[in-house]
């Protein structure tokens, strides 16, 4: 058997988000995408997406379902839980992946199950009372995060929102981890390690100048810009 | 009610033995029913310290083990009333430690009305440093003026207040105190050294005490003599003051500014 050693064939799992159809309404379809758009535009960018036709009929067009999602920006990757050999070959037709959700999934379900509510960045603020101490990581999933105390060196405060620190940042603050660069860090006093915006990051010996005052980190023309708040 | 005490730091060598055998031996002189026991299971040093290694049969591995019992093990000791050493195994490793075990042993000690259970933790971050900490109700956090210990100190805090009993069942957060040792003012002054109030400004946890560097520390752990029972030395004195303050007394903070050095010794370097 011949190898490339430039190709590589591995399995990998990834978070996908799912569009579970009620019924065959594809108009109902893309007035709820478009509600999602407006409400995160950032969020749903381009998200990939597979649709659970459990629930929708067998005639479902699957060509025109397809056009609807990729309409509003999001990109089809394939449907699953069809019910039979005829919808799996006309999705396959529209081009669209037949795929098979994991164990958990494909046992039985109650007929509605509560789908989980879409979340969008600043859905939900942590905050921290007291000291991040060196070792300890916080993480604000898909929210903001505020410290009330300082995070020390070799600690790390990562958050999908922007972090704010009433106190000292002498450690690791990571802001926008999924990617949205509107993203901020303010702090009573940079001093940081690190600081990171969706992935621009800046070391503690690029921003020498900067230090120990009070400070915003946001990006500005794709580059992580530091502002003295003082 | 007893009180246990952890003397922890992360980093090794700054002095966690020295200060539990000098601040056990503080309380007891205080007259408080103390034991101090040896947590560095396969490194026993704290009866060497404590100048008891002669007298050691039975230990703390062996209580665990139900080998022998508490009376066997603890060590009185000779010179100050209420003291009491619980030495650590030399030859097992800290595997040994369980938390049923170290708590059976901590409850038997309560049972036997020890005023203070002073825990020396070993270095590090592992099971022996955890089991030290796990069931502390005060932590004396001892670091060096420099900046690893400090980083090192700093992560321990973190574990104190994330894997200790306290913390894992929300009860009362451990009380946290800073013990500065070797604590040289001169190099302060010079620049070589973090200062007290940068070591405070990064741990954030209230003094409790600063010892300053003496050359009787070396002495009196070569002769196993806790050295706050060397009343003349700077180091046994700034001992006796942070055993006031820890059973809550305010005591002024001595040993932080250089001494002015007279011409005598200047010549002659005393």
């Amino acid at each position: 058997m011949q190898t490339s050693p430039d190709i590589e064939f591995k399995g990998t799992g990834f978070t996908l988000t799912v569009i579970k159809l009620g019924s065959n309404s594809l108009d109902a379809l893309q007035n709820i995408l478009m509600d999602k758009i407006a409400k995160a535009p950032h969020f749903f960018n381009c998200a990939p997406v597979v649709v659970d036709v459990s629930q929708a009929d067998d005639e479902l067009d699957f060509v025109q379902l397809k056009e609807v999602v990729e309409g509003q920006d999001f990109v089809p990757v394939g449907v699953t839980a069809c019910r039979n050999q005829q919808q799996k070959d006309s999705a396959r037709s529209a081009g669209l992946a037949v795929m098979t959700a994991g164990a958990l999934q494909s046992e039985s379900r109650p007929a509605n199950p509560p789908t989980p509510a879409p979340q969008s960045a600043n859905s939900a603020t942590k905050v921290v009372h007291g000291h991040v101490r060196s070792g300890q990581q916080v993480y604000a999933d898909s929210g903001d995060l505020v410290i009330v105390g300082s995070v020390s060196n070799g600690a790390e405060v990562i958050a999908d929102g922007d972090i704010h620190i009433y106190g000292a940042l002498r450690g690791r603050a990571i802001a926008g981890a999924k990617g949205i660069k509107q993203a901020k860090i303010f702090c009573q006093d940079l001093q940081a390690e690190l600081v990171s915006i969706a992935g621009t990051y800046l070391l503690n010996e690029q921003m020498v100048e900067s230090l120990a005052r009070a400070s915003l980190v946001h990006i500005e023309q794709d580059k992580l810009v530091i502002r003295s708040l003082a | 009610m007893s009180k246990v005490v952890v003397v922890t730091s992360g980093k090794g060598g700054v002095g966690k033995t020295t200060s539990s055998a000098a601040i056990g031996t503080g309380l007891a002189l205080s007259g408080f029913k103390t034991v101090i026991i040896d947590f560095d299971i396969g490194l026993r040093n704290l009866d060497l310290i404590m100048g008891c290694e002669r007298r050691v049969v039975y230990d703390f591995v062996n209580v665990i083990k139900g080998e022998s019992n508490l009376n066997q093990s603890l060590i009185k000791d000779k010179r100050v009333d209420n003291l009491y050493v619980l030495p650590a195994s030399q030859t097992r490793d800290k595997d040994a430690l369980t938390k049923e075990g170290v708590q059976t042993v901590l409850n038997n000690l309560r049972d036997m009305e020890f005023d203070f259970i002073i825990c020396d933790s070993p270095a590090g971050i592992e099971t022996g440093a955890i089991m030290a900490l796990y069931f502390a109700d005060e932590a004396i956090i001892t670091t060096n003026p420099e900046v690893s210990s400090v980083r090192d100190s700093d992560r321990i805090l973190g574990m104190l207040s994330s894997k200790s009993q306290r913390a894992e069942q929300g009860l009362e957060p451990v009380r946290e105190h800073l013990l500065l040792t070797r604590y040289d003012p001169s190099r302060v002054n010079r620049g070589d050294m973090l200062s007290v109030e940068d070591v405070e400004e990064i741990l954030a946890i209230p003094l409790l005490g600063v010892i300053p560097e003496s050359q009787a520390v070396l002495k009196a752990s070569n002769s196993g003599e806790p050295v706050i029972l060397d009343d003349e030395s700077d180091a046994g004195k700034a001992y006796r003051d942070a055993v006031d303050r820890l059973l809550g007394k305010e005591v002024d903070f001595r040993f932080l500014t250089e001494e002015k050095k007279g011409l005598f010794s200047r010549l002659f370097g005393a």
